[in-house]
């Protein structure tokens, strides 16, 4: 008797699981598609023969592909120079970013000097100051320095990064100590130590600082809108904007570009999400 | 052993030496061309420094507090300011309660391809913030675009999204919800996963419900992220630019122009960089306001 009835419970608790799973893979499924329909109807109408992406009602299939857009962009209005524009800030800025950031944070955290930790939370309070008071005056500097309208004033500020530093220094803290005096007693240099000891063991940090910089400074936009007057320099956001604003009613085009724009960061974030991800949780970390 | 001592003892002096040598370029990097510039940016927003300025400094006269003051007798500050709050204080509640959302239906024991669903919803985040804005503003297109023609299903009206006032705000605010929630929903899912499963154990041998579930063991153990989660959303809220700048820039009516794009178009565009270094100046005092009034609802509550 018990037996039934507790096998009658089991057996609703069931069903009413069921129930909830297929609620929540209906969520899921339907958050699923509000997340990807703008990037799905981009390359889609990026497709479309022109003037076909403004027709009434909206068409989400194109009725014939046709890549002309993108030769268009390519061969009529520069975007390749753009592309390679975007890919040279990037990776400049990435490469250093991971030199002068892991130098930095491992000092941070392994090495004994006077008025460390103070130094560390003196650095560690620009975190919350907006990037945009620094504008300005970082202007007037660069314009002193002749680096306005010039790929390097667009560079310069992003070489170093205190979230940077911050993202090395945490994981730097693990290594043990006992390594590098042993190392030390060993008779090795301080520079040797930090290249044959610390670099191989934050390897993993360094994927992560290297992909969170190359896609924030491939997105980036204000900055580079601020320095670069000159078109051909421009990056692939600011070419964008500037080209959205010409083409407006060339629906097709300007999603062929979009496409192209986001397109390599889809795909570093898509075969190195791990490292992606391991960013974000680091970062909320120092919270 | 004694070579052990004596190498230990060696160590503070050189390891000083080469821990200046490995600070140094960044030190002087973020030194030179982030803290000065900063520092700068104040005493640049007592001056009346303007495109006679650039031309030659020599024009450039100090001003004291004029630049602030005249900012809080201009209409146009404020309506930036009421603006950005209005961006900061909607669209952040919501793209939190969307993540937290998220993150709770990730964290669920029922659910399998976790992995995948939370690909798919962090993939927004990633993307470039122009691309995605221009692909918006066609979605929102009064007469081809997809949101009115998802909404004629249900006998709503067009709306003319980005060129109506009352709309373009929430508009802007539709879209900032979808391409920021899934960097908040992995730092809660990651949250979620720190909560012990027993309390959930004892309090459903208590019989709670799963709505008292919810709201007596995970919302006050997920706390300390919850502050983190807005205080981080908030920061970046309020720095609102490229949305306007590329969907509707600043209009209709000036209805989108935040505190950013109003520094930017200042500074920028007319070069009146003292006046425009003084709206920048009351950004970073609203965000300082905001984040240690966050903090300190936290230490009240814990």
């Amino acid at each position: 008797m018990t037996a039934i009835t507790s096998g009658e419970r089991a057996n609703s608790a069931g069903r009413r699981d069921r129930f909830i799973r297929a609620l929540l893979y209906a969520l899921l499924v339907i958050g699923a598609i509000m997340a990807l329909l703008p990037m799905a109807w981009m390359v889609s109408a990026s497709l479309m023969p022109a003037g076909e992406a403004s027709s009434f009602p909206p068409r989400f299939f194109p009725t014939r592909v046709t890549f002309s857009h993108y030769v268009d962009l390519f061969t009529r209005l520069n975007l390749g120079r753009y592309l390679l524009n975007s890919a040279f800030v990037a990776f400049v800025v990435t490469l250093s970013s991971l030199v002068i950031n892991s130098m930095a944070g491992y000092a941070f955290a392994k090495l004994r000097f006077r008025g460390r930790d103070r130094l560390f939370r003196a650095l560690s309070t620009g975190l919350v100051l907006p990037v945009q008071v620094a504008m300005l005056p970082l202007f007037l500097l660069l314009k002193n320095l002749g680096m306005i309208n010039t790929y390097w004033g667009v560079i310069i500020p992003g070489l170093a990064s205190i979230f940077g530093i911050f993202l090395v220094r945490q994981y730097a803290l693990a290594i043990p100590d006992e390594m590098l005096d042993a190392a030390r007693v060993d008779g090795a240099s301080e520079f040797r130590i930090f290249r044959s000891i610390v670099v191989p063991g934050i390897v993993p940090i360094l994927a992560t600082l290297a992909i969170w910089t190359f896609l924030a400074t491939w997105n980036d936009f204000m900055w580079p809108l601020i320095v670069l007057s000159d078109e051909s320099r421009y990056t692939l956001p600011v070419a964008l904007a500037n080209l959205a604003g010409e083409h407006v009613q060339d629906t097709e085009l300007m999603m062929a570009g979009s496409v192209i724009t986001v397109v390599p960061v889809m795909l570093v974030f898509l075969f190195l999400q791990r490292y992606y991800i391991q960013g974000v949780m680091a970062g909320s970390v120092k919270g | 052993m004694a070579t052990a001592t004596a190498g230990r003892l060696r160590i503070p002096s050189e390891a000083n030496t080469a821990a200046w040598f490995f600070l140094a370029p960044a030190l002087a990097l973020i030194g030179i061309f982030f803290f000065l510039p900063v520092a700068a940016a104040m005493l640049l927003s007592l001056t009346d420094f303007d495109l006679y300025g650039i031309a030659n400094p020599g024009n450039t006269r100090f001003v004291g507090f004029e630049n602030y003051s005249r900012l809080l007798r201009t209409p146009d500050f404020w309506l930036a300011l009421r603006n950005t709050f209005y961006f900061a204080f909607v669209g952040g509640p919501l793209t939190i309660a969307v993540s937290l959302g998220a993150a709770l239906l990730l964290s669920s024991k029922l659910v399998r391809f976790k992995g995948v669903f939370r690909t798919i919803y962090f993939t927004p985040f990633v993307t470039t913030l122009v691309a995605v804005a221009i692909v918006w503003r066609y979605l929102y297109h009064s007469r081809y675009g997809f949101f009115n023609y998802a909404l004629s299903y249900f006998g709503v009206g067009p709306i003319d999204w980005l060129g109506d006032p009352h709309w373009a705000m929430p508009a802007i605010i539709l879209m900032a919800v979808w391409k920021s929630f899934g960097y908040n929903m992995l730092i809660f899912i990651a949250g979620l996963q720190a909560i012990p499963e027993e309390l959930y154990d004892a309090a459903a041998i208590d019989g709670a419900s799963p709505f008292r579930r919810f709201w007596s063991i995970t919302l006050p153990m997920l706390s300390p992220t919850l502050v983190f989660v807005t205080v981080i959303t908030m920061i970046g809220y309020f720095q609102l630019f490229a949305e306007p700048y590329v969907m509707t820039q600043g209009g209709p009516l000036r209805s989108t122009t935040s505190v950013v794009l109003l520094m930017y178009e200042e500074g920028f565009r007319w070069w009146r960089m003292g006046y425009a270094a003084a709206i920048a100046f009351v950004l970073f005092i609203v965000i300082l306001l905001a984040t240690l009034v966050q903090f300190r609802l936290q230490k009240e509550r814990a």
